[in-house]
C-alpha cells in the first residue's frame, strides 16, 4: 500500500498503460513539457517522448479530430482537456465524430479514446472554468461517461477507459486532485459501468458522484447521529447508468435522493429521475427528490459560488425531511 | 461574374504516360461520372433519398489524386464523397447499396450518401460537416508518423489524402489542422477542390485571399495551383506531393480549379451560376480532355475507350441491381454498432 495522491493515481494509470501498450498515447495543451495543468502528465514526456506526449497548439476542435482520425487508424489517444469546459469547442468532434461515426460508419472503424482532464466547480474559478460538460453530453449516442471520485477508482478507472475500445469521457474533479489514499502495489483496473456502493444502507438511497459524493458523505455523519441509515452510491458511469445498482437499492429502500453538481434543468439527475420513473415507479414510496446546481452561470464571488452548489447541510436536511414524512 | 482565374499551364506532352495507365485514369473518371448519373436517375424517380451531392465535372482531382496513391494509403472525403470512395476501390455496387440504405452498404445503410466507410479500403469517410473530415485525416497522418517515429515500424509510410471544397477553407478547422500537419511534418495532402462555389455562396465574396494555395506560404508549407480539370496536371502534382509526404518532408497543399456541372446537391434548383460561367466550364470537361489526349497521342484508340465505357455502364447496371436487390437492415439491429462490442 502506498499512499497516493488523486492527480498522481492517475498519472500512475497512465504511465502503466503506455508502458504495456505502445499504441497509447497523450495529447493536449502543455500535456507534455510543462507536465499538464495539474501534473497529470508529470515526466511522461522525458519517459515516452514527443510524439507520444504530444503537445498541441491550443486548436480544441482540431486536436480533438486529430485524436479520432489516430483512433479510426489504430492508435489510442487519451486527450487532455485543460479545464473539460475548453472541450465545448471540440462538441463538434465530440459528438459527430468520436460518438457518432461507428454507427454511422456501420461498423466498419471503432474509436478507442479517452477524453480526460479536470471540470467541476472549482474555487472561485469563473463561470467558464466551471462548467459540468455531463450535462451537455449525455445526449450524444456513442459515448461512455465515467466520472472518478477517489485516488482508488480513478487509476482503476482511467487504466480501464485507456484499455475500452470505445470514446470515453472521463471526469475528474479539479478540486479533488489532492486527496490522498492508500493504493494497492498491485495492478488493478476498475469497470466502467459499474456504480460503487459507498455506504449501504437501508433509510434512503442517495445517488452521488464525483466530489458531491464527499458532500454526501459529510451528510451522512450527521445522519448517523441522528439514527439515519441512507445507502450511498457513487454513480461512477453517468452513460450508460448502472440501473442494476440503482435499482436494487431502490427495491431495498423505497427512496431516493439525488445529489449532483449537475445543473438542474437536462442535467444527470433530471435523466435519473425519468429513467426511474420509467423502471420503479411502482417500487418508490416518496418522489425522488433533486439536490442541483442552480440554473446559473457559476458566479465568481465565493459566497454566492457556495450558494450555487449544493452543500452537506443541504444534504443532510433534504434526507433527514424525506425520512421524517415516513412515507 | 468576377473575372475568371487564369488556370496554371501544364506541359502535358512531357508528362510521362503509358497506355495501361491512361486506361487506368479513363476508366476511373468514366466510373465516376456513370455512377453519379445513374445517381441523379434514381433520385428524380424517388428511388434515392437525402441529401445528394454530385461530383461530375471534378473528377480529374479525384482520379489525379487517388491513383497516385497506393492501395494501404488513407483518404478523407467530404459530403460530396461518392467518387472519392469509387477512386479509393469501394466497389460501385456497395456504394450504390448505401445511397439505397441498404444492409450491403459500404457502411451497412447506417451512413448513406454523406457518410460513406470502408475500413478495408482505408476510407476514413464521409463527413457532414464542412471541414469536421480534416482533423480526421490528420489523425490519420499523425498514426503512420507515429508508427514510423515512436515505434520504429520502417513500414509505415503511409499518406492520407484530405478532400475539401473552397467554402471549407474559410473554416478554422483548415487553418488549425494545416498548422499542425505542417509543425509536426505529417504525410498528408490537403486537396482543395475549388469549384468556386459554396452552395449558392461565390468563392470571391466569401475569402479574403481567393487564392487558396497562397494560404500555405504562411505555414511553411508548399502549395501548389492545379488545373483540376486536366487529369495530367493534377497526377502529376499529386505524385509530388505523395513523394514528398511519403519521404518525411510533410504536407502539400494543393488547390485544384475545378467546377461542378451540377447543382450543389440535387435538391439545389442551381439558379444563381451564370449560364456563360456555365459553359466555359462544361467546355473543360475533364473526360473529354483526357479522351482527346489520349488519341492524340496514339496511347489508345476509340475502341479501347468504348470498350472501357460499355464495361463501366454494366457495371453501374449490375451496382444498380444489386443495390435494389439487396436487403435493407433488420430491425433487430436497430442497435447495433453504437459501441465497438455491438
Ligand atoms: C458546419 C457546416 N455548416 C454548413 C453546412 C452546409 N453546407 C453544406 S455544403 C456547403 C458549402 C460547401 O462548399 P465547399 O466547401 O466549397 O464545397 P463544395 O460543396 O463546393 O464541394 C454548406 C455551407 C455544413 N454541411 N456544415
Amino acid at each position: 500500500m502506498a499512499e497516493t495522491l488523486l492527480f498522481n493515481a492517475l498519472r500512475e494509470a497512465i504511465d502503466e498503460e503506455m508502458g504495456r501498450d505502445d499504441t497509447v498515447f497523450v495529447l493536449g495543451e502543455d500535456v507534455g513539457v510543462y507536465g499538464g495543468s495539474y501534473k497529470v502528465t508529470k515526466d511522461l514526456y522525458d519517459k515516452y517522448g514527443e510524439l507520444r506526449v504530444l503537445d498541441t497548439p491550443i486548436a480544441e476542435n482540431s486536436f480533438t479530430g486529430m485524436a479520432v482520425g489516430a483512433a479510426m487508424t489504430g492508435l489510442r489517444p487519451i486527450i487532455e482537456g485543460m479545464n473539460m469546459g475548453f472541450l465545448l469547442l471540440a462538441f463538434n468532434q465530440i459528438a459527430n465524430n468520436a460518438g457518432m461515426l461507428r454507427y454511422t460508419s456501420g461498423g466498419n472503424f471503432k474509436i478507442p479514446m479517452v477524453i480526460r482532464g479536470p471540470g467541476g466547480v472549482g474555487r472561485q474559478l469563473g463561470a467558464e472554468h466551471s462548467q459540468r460538460l455531463e450535462a451537455y453530453f449525455q445526449a450524444v449516442p456513442g459515448l461512455k461517461i465515467v466520472a472518478c471520485s477517489t485516488p482508488y477508482n480513478a487509476k482503476g478507472l482511467l487504466k480501464a477507459a485507456i484499455r475500452d475500445d470505445n470514446p470515453v469521457l472521463f471526469f475528474e474533479h479539479v478540486l479533488l486532485y489532492n486527496l490522498k489514499e492508500d493504493l494497492p502495489n498491485h495492478e488493478y483496473v476498475v469497470p466502467l459501468d459499474k456504480a460503487e456502493i459507498v455506504r449501504p444502507g437501508k433509510d434512503v438511497t442517495i445517488l452521488t458522484y464525483s466530489r458531491m459524493r464527499h458532500h454526501v458523505t459529510q451528510a451522512v455523519k450527521g445522519l448517523e447521529k441522528k439514527g439515519i441509515d441512507p445507502e450511498v452510491i457513487d454513480l461512477i458511469s453517468l452513460k450508460p447508468l448502472d440501473f442494476d445498482t440503482i435499482g436494487a437499492s431502490i427495491k431495498k429502500t423505497h427512496r431516493v435522493i439525488i445529489v449532483e453538481e449537475c445543473m438542474k434543468t437536462g442535467g444527470i439527475g433530471a435523466e435519473i429521475i425519468a429513467s426511474i420513473n420509467d423502471r420503479y415507479f411502482d417500487e418508490l414510496d416518496a418522489p425522488v427528490v433533486r439536490l442541483s446546481s442552480q440554473d446559473i452561470p457559476t458566479p465568481y464571488n465565493g459566497k454566492l459560488e457556495t450558494l450555487t452548489i449544493v452543500q452537506p447541510k443541504q444534504i443532510e436536511a433534504a434526507v433527514e425531511n424525506m425520512v421524517a414524512l415516513n412515507v | 461574374m468576377v473575372q475568371e482565374r487564369t488556370l496554371p499551364q501544364f506541359q502535358a506532352p512531357a508528362a510521362q504516360i503509358t497506355a495501361d495507365e491512361g486506361l487506368v485514369l479513363y476508366e476511373d473518371m468514366i466510373l465516376g461520372r456513370y455512377f453519379e448519373d445513374k445517381c441523379a436517375e434514381m433520385y428524380y424517380r424517388g428511388k434515392m433519398f437525402g441529401f445528394v451531392h454530385l461530383y461530375n465535372g471534378q473528377e480529374a482531382v479525384s482520379t489525379g489524386v487517388i491513383k497516385a496513391l497506393r492501395s494501404d494509403d488513407y483518404v478523407c472525403s467530404t459530403y460530396r464523397d461518392h467518387v472519392h470512395a469509387l477512386s479509393a476501390g469501394v466497389p460501385a455496387q456497395n456504394v450504390m447499396a448505401e445511397l439505397f440504405g441498404k444492409e450491403t452498404g459500404c457502411s451497412r445503410g447506417r451512413g448513406g450518401s454523406m457518410h460513406l466507410f470502408s475500413s478495408e479500403h482505408n476510407l476514413l469517410g464521409g463527413f457532414a460537416f464542412i471541414g469536421e473530415g480534416i482533423p480526421v485525416a490528420l489523425g490519420a497522418a499523425f498514426q503512420s508518423r507515429y508508427r514510423k517515429d515512436a515505434l520504429k515500424d520502417p513500414s509505415a509510410d503511409q499518406v492520407t489524402a484530405c478532400f475539401f471544397g473552397d467554402g471549407t477553407t474559410n473554416n478554422g478547422q483548415f487553418f488549425e489542422c494545416l498548422n499542425m500537419a505542417a509543425l509536426w511534418k505529417l504525410p498528408i495532402l490537403f486537396v482543395v477542390e475549388n469549384n468556386k462555389w459554396a452552395i449558392g455562396m461565390a468563392h470571391e465574396r466569401a475569402t479574403s485571399q481567393p487564392e487558396i494555395y497562397k494560404k500555405a506560404a504562411v505555414f511553411g508549407m508548399p502549395g501548389v495551383e492545379v488545373d483540376g480539370m486536366d487529369v495530367m496536371a493534377v497526377r502529376a502534382v499529386a505524385q509530388e506531393a505523395v513523394a514528398r509526404a511519403r519521404a518525411g518532408e510533410g504536407p502539400t497543399l494543393i488547390e485544384a480549379l475545378t467546377y461542378r456541372f451540377r447543382g450543389h446537391s440535387l435538391a439545389d434548383p442551381d439558379e444563381l451560376r451564370s449560364k456563360a460561367e456555365k459553359e466555359a466550364w462544361l467546355a473543360r470537361d475533364p473526360i473529354k480532355r483526357f479522351e482527346a489526349y489520349l488519341l492524340e497521342h496514339s496511347l489508345v484508340d476509340e475502341g479501347a475507350l468504348k470498350e472501357i465505357r460499355d464495361r463501366i455502364q454494366t457495371r453501374i447496371d449490375d451496382a444498380l441491381t444489386f443495390a435494389e436487390d439487396s436487403p435493407e437492415p433488420s430491425p433487430d439491429d436497430l442497435y447495433k454498432y453504437i459501441f465497438a462490442e455491438d
